[in-house]
């Protein structure tokens, strides 16, 4: 059933509803990624939530004059409205009060949704009647999709995506340094609502398919989700695209294969599984990563001060260091260094006085701030350096009982 | 209008609007100046799964077990969040935003799945609440008041969102100096041998317990809307962290009444047949407050910038 679903075999209402979830989710991946490098990626929240006034003053203007109350791109027109006065309430509270820009989204979400939730009841007691489809905004519902709606959200989300590509440089710089943007002459301001423009076009197609609330998870979720994964902003976008896709889709086949699963929140889950794997598993940023670098740099440091200790004739107590000593061939069982073992710990500890020697001589400034303990002097310094500086030291001396 | 009518009708969800707008209020002036004041809205949203599972375990609608589940759902939360930032190495918001949206998700997704028909639990009910019906059936007028009996039949949310009122100043002034030294002045606050991350995790704690108690009075708007915006239009009136709290309680308690009442009769003015919803009007006044306070309030720039724009 899944697998059907996964190959568009479920009919004509699936299958719209599969691309244009897919297509929605690229576009909100890679537009979400500037706003999390922006690090104002909540406020997508506060756009999300402004659509709902608009989205009720549309359908009652539509139904007052005799229309069809829930024509979709008559009240995108009108979630569109409103959500750019929250967006400009959001600035204009940030620029001109004390309040910091938390605040001011909190206030301009649970306003403009509160005021939106007054519309409803409104539009419930006037008995315009039929207004089922309008709840549907808050979650999404994809149930009734028709060709026309997935022609909308396509194209919305193509037109953003090709925004995107024209203007991503500049967005780009912005997210990363604001300050050096305006000293290179951007217009910061007017690139920051461009940007907030593009979020605000992509929560307005997505009303349809996943709903105010949850629009926001897609705005964010891939965005991070790709940020473990890369340390280029090029790739963080179209890995972002890549996994906002691949969530929409996997999720809106999961939700047609079987019944009560509603598109919206399936497709949230399945990009929360994305972000969980990458997590834990990404290279380099990921959890697991960072825990096997702490226990191999663990297991550096405990061989070192092994080595040391063997070199010196100090006994070894702990456990972890003995067995690493052990396992590498170093002592004996009996913690009795083998010939292997004693080669080198007096590498280590010739290495150690090497270092000593570099480190107080200001001819050595640059190699002696490379030191930390474990670092092999040959990577630091050339074969003749370390001759000129054993020369120094001169030859073996019997250490002393 | 008469106390025949007012009694039974509007005053116990006006007394709860206001406990409710004011418990949120409290702890929402020190999250706005911690720069926390979106955990309101996370709190909100995470309430629902909690509340959910909660129904799902006991099969029952009954307040205490859902209480816990909401309580517990909040906490899962912030540590979740907290996780997710330290373990991620991801900025706040955004952590905040994939968490409150995944388990908000997870109790949607649970909620269709169950079949929920058969009692009142539904999304639209978790979003804005359903104060109007929160009605005293057993009052006859103000002489009620004094009527043990009748008492007896009022709505168990009022005595206890009273009584989280109560247990949320209590907080409040028990740790004033603290909260207040630990919220300006983090460092300083250290120094003196005061536990901050505790105290931030009280704090956050006491939010989610006012937060869930609204919650299931009032409906999540409200909650989100009174975290936030009293306290705002509060933060625009004044410079003392004392004015503050007491500008914020004002505005909440101004937000309910005239949010009640233009909820439940500007339609009737307007010569419209119904009322409309109480929650999201309540939250609609505060803002309109907090846009008058913006525009108007006398501490409303910030230090040092110049006054009149």
């Amino acid at each position: 059933m899944l697998i059907d679903a996964l190959l568009l075999q479920l009919g004509y209402n699936a299958t719209l509803v599969a691309i244009g979830a897919t297509l929605l989710g690229i576009s909100a991946g890679v537009t979400g990624t500037f706003l999390f490098l922006r690090k104002r990626a909540l406020v997508s929240d506060a756009i999300s939530h402004a659509t709902l006034p608009g989205v009720c003053i549309a359908f009652l203007i539509m139904a007052s004059f005799g229309g069809d109350g829930r024509n979709l791109i008559g009240l995108l027109f009108g979630s569109a409205a409103s959500a750019s006065a929250g967006l400009w309430c959001l600035n204009w509270l940030t620029r001109n009060t004390r309040l910091a820009e938390d605040a001011a989204i909190g206030s301009v979400l649970s306003v403009f949704f509160g005021f939106g939730i007054v519309l409803l009841t409104v539009i419930q007691t006037l008995g315009v009647g039929r207004q089922a489809g309008l709840e549907g905004f808050l979650l999404g519902s994809t149930a009734g999709m028709l060709w026309a709606d997935a022609m909308v959200i396509a194209v919305g989300g193509a037109v953003t995506l090709l925004l995107i590509l024209l203007i991503r440089r500049p967005m780009t710089l912005v997210a990363f340094d604001p300050e050096y943007a305006a000293a290179r002459g951007l217009p910061v301001s007017k690139i920051d609502m461009a940007m907030m423009g593009l979020v605000m076009a992509v929560t307005v197609v997505g009303l349809k398919i996943v709903g105010l609330i949850l629009i926001v998870a897609l705005l964010i979720i891939p965005a991070v989700t790709a940020r473990f994964w890369t340390e280029r902003s090029d790739y963080v976008v179209l890995l972002a695209g890549l996994a906002g896709g691949l969530s929409a889709y996997i999720g809106a086949a999961m939700s047609a294969s079987a019944p009560n699963l509603p598109t919206g929140p399936i497709i949230v889950l399945v990009s929360f599984a994305l972000f969980l794997f990458s997590l834990l598993f990404a290279p380099n940023r990921g959890v697991l990563a960072a825990v096997l670098r702490h226990f191999r740099f663990q297991r550096r440091v405990h061989l070192r001060q092994g080595l040391l200790a063997l070199a010196q004739g100090q006994p070894i107590y702990e456990k972890l260091t003995l067995r690493l000593l052990r396992n590498g061939g170093l002592v004996r069982a009996d913690g009795v260094a083998t010939d292997k073992g004693k080669a080198r710990a007096a590498k280590a500890l010739r290495d150690e006085r090497r270092w000593a020697v570099v480190r107080s001589d200001q001819a050595h400034e640059a190699a002696a701030a490379l030191y930390d303990g474990l670092r092999q002097i040959e990577s630091v310094l050339t074969q003749d350096q370390i001759t000129e500086i054993d020369r120094q030291i001169g030859g073996p001396k019997e250490v002393l009982a | 209008m008469s106390g025949e009518e007012f009694v039974p009708l509007s005053l116990t969800p006006l007394l709860i609007g206001i406990f409710a707008a004011v418990a949120c209020a409290l702890p929402g002036n020190f999250l706005l100046l911690r720069k926390q004041a979106l955990i309101g809205d996370a709190i909100s949203h995470v309430v629902l799964p909690g509340i959910v599972v909660a129904f799902l375990l006991t099969g029952a609608i009954s307040a205490a077990p859902m209480m816990l589940g909401a309580a517990g759902a909040a906490v899962v939360a912030v540590v979740l969040i907290e996780a997710i930032r330290r373990l991620g190495r991801i900025e706040p918001g955004a952590a905040m935003g994939v968490v409150f949206t995944t388990m908000f998700a997870g109790g949607v997704l649970l909620l269709e799945q169950t079949d929920t028909s058969s009692v009142h639990l539904d999304v639209e009910h978790a979003l804005y609440g359903n104060l109007e019906s929160l009605i005293w059936l057993d009052a006859v007028g103000w002489s009620s008041l004094l009527d043990v009996q009748a008492l007896a039949h009022l709505p168990v949310e009022l005595p206890r969102m009273a009584l989280t009122l109560l247990a949320v100043t209590l907080f409040i002034a028990m740790f004033w100096r603290v909260l207040k030294i630990s919220t300006f002045d983090e460092g300083f606050a250290r120094t003196l041998g005061i536990r901050t991350n505790l105290l931030g995790l009280a704090l956050v704690i006491t939010a989610a317990v006012a937060a869930v108690a609204a919650f299931d009075a009032v409906g999540s708007i409200i909650v989100i809307a009174m975290f936030i915006c009293p306290p705002a239009a509060a933060r625009m009136m004044s410079n003392q962290l004392e004015g503050q709290v007491a500008w914020s309680v004002g505005f909440a308690v101004l937000s309910a009444v005239f949010g009640y009442v233009l909820a439940g009769y500007g339609p009737l003015w307007l010569g419209a047949q119904d009322a409309v919803s109480a929650a999201g009007m309540i939250a609609t006044v505060s803002g309109v407050i907090l846009a008058a306070a913006a525009r108007f309030g006398p501490c409303r720039t910030r230090s040092g910038a110049p006054v009149g724009v």
